[in-house]
């Protein structure tokens, strides 16, 4: 019997892991790992950070050196891109006419950003931030931009907007709801990190769309909004979202629901298909309802977990989500999934830009939004790797030794 | 450069020439060292990149930032007086010839 094949779709955080995995869990199979970008799998967050203020490099961002894949005997095609799927053959179809079968395929397959359906949104200026290419073209064009407007004010939003005040840049954000990252953030945090931006010097407009993008002989010249106003700008970042990248698993029959459906095993609807990162929705112990987490630790942990699986243990994926954002002088650390959460508490001071906000549901922890203060974090993820047993008040109650109560745990 | 020993559990040794700057995790990962795992990428959110100081050389290396002493907590392999981040370790004249010993695992 010829040794089998796990083909992986993606060449991200979430690809390279599996692949790495794979080998560190013992598959002696073929390992294909399939990137439609030019360059070797590379490292994200730094993009909208560290990169974009020019503090690092392109060869920082690489997650392994070209000969880790030849060494560990993982065929990595990189600038190619999978146009068919046969899941009676089991067959991959590539770009350039490559074709292979597999015996395991894996969705990594991403999210791309989410387009503003607005007049205008082609012109020459107008950016979005997801590839390195896109990084590059943006580092290049904030070098000479005098005043540019950020449309949504997520992470990457905000992220952006940091890096281009502390260049002396005049920043509009433009954001439609009342609450920046208000899909992943408490209503204490969303304000704080909206104040820390006017304090730097952004105009922060909530509550407010762009009607159209204006031009100027085919360069972008300012923006319309909805409450009436023009900004005049020569840069414009769009980043109101992602759409998970599920195309070629709804062409294949695949189960799509914002995102490729899997179970918590991380498999499709096919059992010989699986997916994982910021293009699977899956079922946690860590929310009341399915959900899709882009992010570092969600792409590696669930990359490790399918390989457990293929290379012979499964293990249902149960890890702790965390998340993190540096804004100016400010780290967010998030731990747990805090949306949804009915109360809230406070433990240290906003004032002196250090504190925690600590989210329940039914009177149980579910995660904990950290500002400057890492030994908070690292508490919760440990708190909510089982049952926190912990109250608001003690959270609240700076004598509370939280570190004690968390080492008392069983299994923590 | 400095001269950077990194030293596998079983006792083999490999030596990397790190250039100023450089953290002795990316020099690790970029040289292609196993056993420097460096999930995070540097970001002080993890603690894949965990090695044992050469216990002679501790008062050589910078000082423990409160972030890198949390993070620690999460070391998979035990941690010791001599633990640290390798992502905060960045290569300076005083770094050369440090010895670092890698953790029999890092996840």
């Amino acid at each position: 019997m010829p040794a089998p094949v796990v083909a992986i779709i993606g060449a991200g955080q979430a690809g390279f892991q599996a692949a790495a995995s794979l080998r560190d869990a013992g598959f002696a199979g073929r390992i294909v790992l399939v990137g439609d970008e030019p360059v070797l799998p590379y490292q994200r967050p730094p993009l909208s950070k560290s990169y974009l203020a020019g503090q690092s490099g392109a060869d920082d961002l690489w997650l392994r050196p070209a000969e880790f894949y030849a060494k560990q005997q993982i065929d990595l095609i990189y600038g190619d891109a999978v146009t068919a799927i046969d899941r009676g053959q089991h067959r991959l179809h590539l770009a350039s006419g490559i074709e292979f079968s597999w015996d395991h395929l894996l969705f990594a397959t991403g999210a791309g950003c989410r387009p503003l359906a607005v007049p205008g949104a082609e012109l020459d200026g107008v950016l979005t931030l997801r590839t390195l290419a896109d990084a590059d073209a943006l580092r290049q064009r904030l070098e000479e931009a005098r005043e540019v407007v950020v449309v949504g004010a997520g992470f990457i939003g905000l992220e952006f907007a940091a890096v281009a005040l502390a260049r002396g840049t005049a920043v509009h954000i433009i954001e439609v709801t009342h609450k920046p990252m208000g899909r992943v953030v408490s209503e204490p945090v969303s304000r704080f990190f909206t104040e820390a931006h006017m304090g730097w010097g952004a105009e922060v407009a909530l509550g407010t769309g762009v009607v159209r993008i204006l031009g100027d002989g085919g360069r972008v010249a300012g923006v319309d909004t909805t409450d009436g106003r023009r900004i005049s700008a020569d840069l414009i970042l769009i980043c109101i979202g992602v759409i998970p990248n599920a195309e070629l698993a709804r062409n294949a029959g695949l189960a799509i629901d914002d995102g490729i459906v899997v179970d918590e095993y991380l498999v499709t609807s096919d059992p010989a298909i699986s997916a994982i990162g910021d293009c699977a929705n899956f079922p946690t112990p860590f929310a009341p309802v399915r959900v899709r987490l882009e992010s570092v630790q969600n792409a590696v942990d669930q990359g490790r977990c399918v390989a457990d699986r293929v290379a012979g243990r499964p293990v249902p994926y149960q890890k702790v989500p965390w998340f993190w954002s540096d804004q100016g002088d400010l780290k967010l650390q998030i731990a747990g999934i805090t949306i949804g959460h009915d109360t809230s508490v406070l433990r240290g001071d906003p004032a002196a830009r250090n504190f925690s906000v600590f989210c329940f549901r039914g009177g149980r922890l579910i995660g904990v939004e950290s500002v400057n203060r890492t030994a908070d974090h690292v508490i919760a993820r440990r708190l909510l790797a089982g049952d926190p047993a912990l109250s608001p008040e003690q959270a609240a109650d700076e004598s509370f030794d939280l570190r004690a109560h968390a080492r008392r745990l069983p299994g923590r | 450069m400095p001269k950077v020993t990194y030293v596998h559990p079983n006792g083999a040794r490999e030596v990397l020439d790190v250039p100023l700057g450089t953290s002795v995790m990316r020099a690790a990962i970029v040289n292609g060292i196993d056993g420097i795992v460096a999930e995070c990428g540097g970001e002080m959110m993890c603690a894949t990149c965990h090695v044992y100081v050469e216990p002679e050389q501790l008062d050589r290396t910078p000082a423990q930032s409160d972030d890198e002493k949390a993070m620690l907590e999460f070391t998979a392999s035990e941690r010791k007086p001599n633990s640290r981040l390798s992502c905060q370790l960045v290569a300076t004249p005083e770094l050369d010839g440090l010895v670092v010993y890698l953790p029999e695992t890092q996840v």
